[in-house]
């Protein structure tokens, strides 16, 4: 008997470690410490739920498990056999308790290559890799294959980069591989920056050997005998997973010199990033890895011809190493049967926001953000009104009411004028006004931006003002022609990805959402009641029983009434700061 | 750790480590797997269904039979314990009583693997409230 419990960060945030702990000594307390062994593995993407303990060989699936349930678990399951109710999940819709993670809508769309080993493995363990046809495919590449029929191999299945730009995976190896040098490097780009997004978190957590393996697969392929993962320092977890990894690697001699005996030498580092998103970018990764500041440089020439200290460097997305394995052991017939035309295989996303389910969810790609917000995603919360769906972070835009039956890939999605990104899903609901939004994520951009180019350096600077004026009730309709205008400008000139994509938030909303856009500048209004400045307080004077109570919670003193007598706001004065209306207890404060 | 050396080195250790893992393997699609269900409530457990549980695992691991081993509650037959019920899909269910080590390595052997008909059987005297659905 196995209990899995999930190690990954978020279900660790909630004591999942003590969970292993109490689990471990509990099942000592009755002697079956022989018998059921207790393993940590990663994420199992449910992490709305979190933290999960799974009870395998009978698939049950406990949620929200605290330190104190341990002693139930293995008390009633374990020596039992009888299922803890109440620690179940329970359907949303048909409220019956369902045990088993297939027949739970979250898990029923979903087809799991990147993160197949993800909450199914000891990630700490490189056998249980192994055992799960772990390193196979290196074997099979080595000893079965040239590095060109690996690389047409790749090409055949279509795989995409996962990183946001899609490009051909097989193409872009081709050309690393083209190019002579004494010394090429492999680049695992772990720099996920995106606001939401933590897939690849999550898969160098619940599988680093996956993305190992595939960067040895690459090393071959474009003849490079270093790789290097370059991975944020916010990811400790990560960082350590990847370690015990790779000392597992060395000590089988998977990585290192003459790897399986085929005379191919092979080794990963770390680096680790400060944490700035502008260096998930290739070419400001480079700089960064180089010891220099992480700026974006021109491109040509492109990394794969000259890039980590000048030599010929392939640059790849955690998750695209994912995928690898599983391609090469499956085949490219196989890979891709799945997905659309041209945009093959699957996509993990990370869905966040207004949600139901919060989680780490990969369907095939192709799939409607229909069944990923109300099938998988479980529906808005509170019962609300869907509103928009923000995709690919800073760089994307929103998707509204009218897309929810688009096919989910990279061309439809830039079509729709958001894009793919790294996958990250935020969910918004009637009570989001856009216009926050979009400040949001310009607010992210005019922090991160590297100060290079002007344009991204001054007119995300510009666009954010501008926002603020809208929102703060000063803005006119004028103001969101010239938005339109800046954020166009800065998409053609902009040098990098950043700046090329940063305006996408802005133009989006005003696209899908202009008369929201009309309502602050021209009404004064925000429709959603989000944008403080312009709301409007109010006493209603037959309601009002002249408690004062609210005059003596306005900081700035702003009403004024006798007692037992109605008060009066006035609006000069007001900071629209909210006290009075929290302090009301007849509901006498009307907002507007 | 030993080095892995070649291709047939690492077939090798992944053949070793295969069984600890198909455990997991088969936890994902139970319904179309033999399904072996040992009573492991008190009373069986008082009698030695432990024992046996371990018994079928480990036969089914030797002999690579295709079957999940689960646990569950009382079965009722606290008579005859410990208990174990075998569902072959596509046929009936069917419920062994006294099950010691010898008859539990005769169950896989002869009604699983040959399916050979056994003595021990327990007559179905009950419906659940699924069958009357």
């Amino acid at each position: 008997m196995h209990l899995l419990v999930c190690g990954g960060t978020g279900c660790r945030a909630s004591q999942s470690e003590k969970i292993a702990e109490n689990l471990n000594e509990e099942i000592k307390n009755i002697g079956l410490e022989n018998e059921v062994q207790v393993v940590i593995t990663g994420c199992f993407g449910f992490c709305e739920k979190g933290p999960i303990v799974k009870v395998i060989p009978d698939n049950t699936f406990y949620t929200q498990v605290k330190p104190e349930d341990c002693k139930e678990i293995v008390n009633e399951h374990v020596l039992k056999g009888r299922k803890v109710m109440r620690l179940l999940y329970v359907d949303p819709v048909t409220k019956e308790h369902v045990s088993d993670s297939k027949h739970m809508g979250f898990y029923q769309k979903q087809l799991r290559i990147a993160l197949r080993n993800c909450g199914f493995i000891d990630p700490e363990n490189i056998d249980e890799y192994i055992a799960r046809d772990g390193y196979s495919a290196l074997g099979k590449a080595l000893t079965e294959m040239t590095p060109q029929q690996v690389i047409d191999l790749i090409k055949k299945s279509g795989l995409r980069g996962r990183g946001g730009g899609g490009f051909p995976t097989g193409l872009k190896w081709e050309i690393a591989a083209s190019n002579k040098a004494d010394q090429k490097y492999v680049v695992c780009n772990a720099d996920e920056g995106d606001p939401g997004a933590f897939m690849d978190r999550s898969i160098l957590e619940g599988d680093p050997h996956s993305v190992i393996e595939a960067m040895a697969i690459c090393g071959y392929c474009i003849g490079a005998s270093k790789g290097i993962v370059y991975i944020r320092a916010e990811y400790p977890l990560a960082i350590q997973r990847l370690k015990v990894a790779a000392r597992q690697c060395r000590a089988y001699g998977l990585l290192g010199n003459d790897i399986l005996g085929t005379g191919f030498n092979f080794d990963i580092e770390l680096r680790y990033g400060a944490g700035a998103f502008v260096c998930g970018e290739e070419t400001a990764l480079i700089q960064s890895m180089e010891g220099k500041r992480g700026e974006p440089t021109v491109k040509p020439p492109f990394p794969a011809q000259s890039g980590y200290l000048r030599k010929p460097t392939n640059v790849n997305n955690v998750e695209t190493f994912a995928n690898i394995p599983a391609i090469l052991l499956k085949g490219p017939e196989w890979f891709s049967s799945i997905g659309t035309e041209k945009s093959k295989g699957t996509k993990v996303f990370a869905l966040a926001g207004k949600i139901n389910n919060v989680g780490l969810i990969e369907v095939p790609m192709g799939t409607t953000l229909r069944e990923v917000i109300f099938e998988i995603g479980g529906g808005i919360k509170g019962g609300k009104k869907f509103k928009a769906v923000q995709t690919g972070g800073p760089s994307g835009g929103c998707l509204t009411e009218k897309h929810l039956d688009t096919p989910i890939d990279f061309d439809n999605l830039i079509a729709a004028g958001s894009m793919m990104g790294s996958g990250g899903m935020i969910v918004m609901d009637e009570d989001d006004c856009m216009v926050s939004v979009a400040k949001f994520y310009l607010e992210f951009t005019v922090d991160e931006s590297c100060g290079k180019c002007a344009p991204c350096r001054v007119g995300n600077k510009r666009l954010h003002e501008m926002l603020e004026k809208i929102c703060s009730g000063k803005g006119t309709l004028e103001d969101v022609e010239y938005l339109k205008n800046l954020g166009n400008v800065i998409k053609d000139t902009a040098l990098c990805g950043l700046g090329q994509t940063s305006p996408n938030p802005v133009l989006s909303t005003i696209e899908h959402f202009y008369d929201e856009y009309k309502a602050h500048v021209t009404e004064r209004i925000c429709p959603a009641g989000q944008c403080k400045a312009l709301k409007l307080y109010t006493i209603l004077a037959d309601k009002c029983t002249g408690c004062t109570a609210c005059a003596r919670s306005c900081p700035v003193g702003a009403i004024s009434g006798e007692k037992r007598q109605a008060h009066v706001i006035d609006a000069e004065k007001c900071i629209r700061c909210g006290a009075c209306y929290d302090k009301c207890k007849f509901s006498a404060i009307y907002v507007q | 750790m030993n080095k892995i050396k070649s291709i047939d080195d690492l077939r090798k250790i992944k053949q070793d480590l295969e069984n600890g893992m198909n455990i997991r393997e088969k936890s994902n699609s139970p319904e179309s797997l033999v399904q072996i269900r040992v009573a492991m409530a008190t009373c069986g457990i008082a009698a030695g269904a432990r024992t046996v549980m371990n018994t079928i695992i480990e036969k089914i691991e030797k002999d690579k039979v295709p079957a999940v081993v689960t646990q569950s509650g009382c079965m009722g037959y606290c008579y005859a314990e410990p208990t174990v019920e075998v569902r072959i899909p596509g046929k009936d269910p069917v419920v062994f009583g006294y099950v010691d080590s010898k008859k539990a390595i005769d169950i896989v052997e002869k009604y699983i693997v040959k399916g050979e008909l056994l003595d021990g059987i327990i007559p179905v005297n009950y419906q659940t409230i699924n069958d009357k659905i």
